[in-house]
């Protein structure tokens, strides 16, 4: 039987920033395979490169060189708009500050990534109502993230990360801004996500607990990864 | 739809600095259409002069007077329909303020020239055979209550003593725009009173009102009338109506620039506050427009959002600016009685107002626009609003 091309494959991945005159070093020579349907924690020190690592497979930076292929597609070969279109079909997004749009509804904001697809009204309006069942938010359509706690702005993030059924979920220190109740909550979610949905999830985080959550886990330090 | 909810909602966002936005654009529109008006009223000689109407003057001066026996030979040229002599008379009406134009002429020609001044035909019969009678328009009868009947005293300046008139007939204007707040008399009468005060002001007129025959031969006419006086101890100027009115602002053209001047400086000053509002808002949604970015929006999107918001703000402070503008310029016309004898809002004043917060609306968002859609995802996602 024939193996399945990995979800995304990293080969001598380099990326550095350059602050005023000084280049500085993030990422150096990084290679990895993370397989479809897996559930990864990338984890590390502050400025190991975790992050940085997770916006470039997520397609919102560009590396220096190297090889990035996610989903099969070589994302480095993209311009900004087939960027765009590509993250939006195959990427779904969760910011450890839930990033909604405060002046939209919980139903509105899960709705945003649908119209980019051209779906008729009735069809957005039925996903975006399975979507916010599956994260137990039926009854808090029409609320605005204002009046929603921050486990339940999550939950809503979540929901909109899923509405276009990317393949691969990234998530940014998704419980950082959550009490421990909220972020078990929320951990269970995405479990949940990877598990029943076989949704591809690499999180970055900084605590331990949550990255137990994961099957794989790996460590950056200094951009560079130690197992 | 979505796109327009968006921004609706994102205007709305902050209430009071909306508001005060709107406010201040809405002074600023208002201010603007207003002192548009003034340059308008300013020119509203010019603008109803009429094309077959020719002002004949002495070459030297506006002061300077032509005797009155140049009118049989001004009818006599190729080309003339009528000729009406006109004198300007300065009378003060109980105080200096009270200003209107008042003007002596021969009756018949003169409002024959004038199609534009309704008269009633009893009240025009009555003026003409009363040698003291005069015709006074809606506006001036408004404004001081002036009626059919009553007298009108006036004190001289140029033409010195008291003098007494009876309001024979009062004109309306064919359009809105037709001066009403003038005051005319009988020539013959301020001739022949003028031969017993000051017999050296006698037989003497301040400027001739040609009619031609042929709007087309206006230049030829007036050549030929200046050629009749060439060389003699008057000569004339001959001029068409509109050149002769906007002669009259030329000599306070330096007023009318500065008017023109600050009424944009008035649109300058409200374009960076709404610039700077603009940016402020795109400052504090930096990271919105990065997660919008990152779930596939593209910078159109983006622009359209921070154009549409914009041009929100402008267009409800335009609106509310132009709706004002009417009823105030009435009291500010009304304030200033017969001093602007037409103050009426264009429909190019209005077009300019609006144009005026389009562009408000669309350069306050270019720069907020441009660093939207040009920053990285990974730094508007770092930014804190």
């Amino acid at each position: 039987m024939a193996q399945s091309p990995p979800a995304v494959a990293i080969r001598h991945l380099v990326k550095a920033y350059r602050r005023g005159g000084q280049v500085v070093p993030v990422l150096s020579d990084i290679n990895l395979d993370i397989a479809a349907g897996e559930f990864v924690a990338l984890m590390g020190p502050s400025g190991s490169g975790k992050s940085t690592l997770l916006n470039l497979i997520a397609g919102i930076d560009r590396p220096d060189s190297g090889e990035l292929r996610v989903g099969g597609t070589d994302i480095m070969g993209l311009d900004e708009a087939e960027l765009a279109d590509w993250r939006a079909r195959n990427v779904g997004f969760i910011f450890q500050f839930y990033n909604l749009m405060p002046v939209l509804t919980a139903f509105e904001n899960v709705e945003l990534p649908l119209l980019l697809t051209g779906l008729g009204a009735r069809e957005r309006r039925e996903r975006v109502g399975i979507a916010l069942s599956m994260v137990g938010l039926a009854d808090r359509m029409e609320h605005y993230p204002s009046e929603l706690s921050g486990g339940q702005q999550q939950r809503v993030a979540i929901a909109r990360a899923i509405i276009s059924d990317p393949a691969i979920l990234v998530a940014d220190e998704p419980t950082g801004d959550l009490d421990r109740v909220s972020a078990e909550d929320i951990l269970g979610l995405m479990e949940r996500m990877n598990r029943e949905l076989g949704k591809t999830i690499i999180m970055v985080t900084h605590d331990p607990a949550a990255a137990q959550r994961a099957r794989v886990l790996k460590h950056l330090d200094k951009g560079s990864l130690v197992d | 739809m979505h796109l327009l909810k968006l921004i609706l909602r994102n205007a709305l966002r902050h209430k009071l600095r909306t508001l005060l936005t709107v406010l201040g654009l809405l002074v600023a529109i208002l201010s603007f259409g207003l002192l548009q008006t003034v340059v308008d009223a300013w020119y509203s000689g010019a603008n109803n002069a009429a094309p077959d109407r020719l002002v004949t003057r002495s070459s030297v001066s506006l002061v300077v007077p032509l005797p009155v026996h140049y009118r049989d030979k001004i009818r006599a040229v190729d080309g003339v329909r009528s000729v009406a002599a006109a004198n300007w008379f300065a009378g003060v009406y109980q105080e200096p303020k009270n200003f209107f134009p008042q003007f002596a002429i021969d009756p018949l020609p003169y409002l024959a020239m004038y199609p534009e001044y309704r008269i009633p035909a009893d009240q025009l019969l009555d003026f003409l055979r009363d040698r003291k009678g005069a015709v006074v328009g809606r506006k001036l009868a408004d404004t001081y209550g002036f009626r059919v009947g009553d007298t009108v005293p006036l004190k001289g300046t140029i033409f010195s003593g008291n003098w007494e008139f009876v309001v024979r007939a009062i004109y309306d204007g064919a359009t809105p725009r037709t001066d009403t707040s003038q005051f005319f008399f009988h020539w013959d009468y301020l001739n022949e009173s003028a031969r017993q005060r000051a017999p050296q002001r006698a037989d003497q007129v301040g400027v001739f009102v040609v009619q031609v025959t042929d709007v087309a031969r206006a230049a030829e006419v007036s050549r030929a009338v200046d050629a009749q006086f060439a060389n003699s101890a008057a000569e004339t100027l001959t001029e068409t109506e509109q050149a002769f009115q906007i002669g009259f602002v030329k000599q306070t053209e330096a007023i009318v620039i500065a008017i023109r001047i600050v009424s944009f400086v008035v649109i300058f000053i409200i374009l960076a506050v709404m610039a700077n509002t603009m940016a402020m808002t795109a400052r504090e949604r930096m990271a919105e427009y990065a997660t919008l970015k990152a779930l596939g929006f593209g910078p159109g999107f983006l622009g359209s959002l921070i154009f549409g918001e914009s041009l929100a703000i402008a267009a409800a402070g335009a609106l509310l600016g132009v709706a004002l503008t009417f009823p105030v310029a009435d009291w500010f016309a009304r304030q200033m009685g017969t001093l602007f004898p037409v103050f009426e809002v264009s429909a190019a004043t209005v077009q300019l107002q609006l144009a005026c917060a389009a562009v408000v609306g669309v350069a306050a968002a270019v720069l907020p626009a441009l660093r939207a859609t040009r920053v990285r995802i990974v730094d508007g996602l770092r930014a804190v609003g």
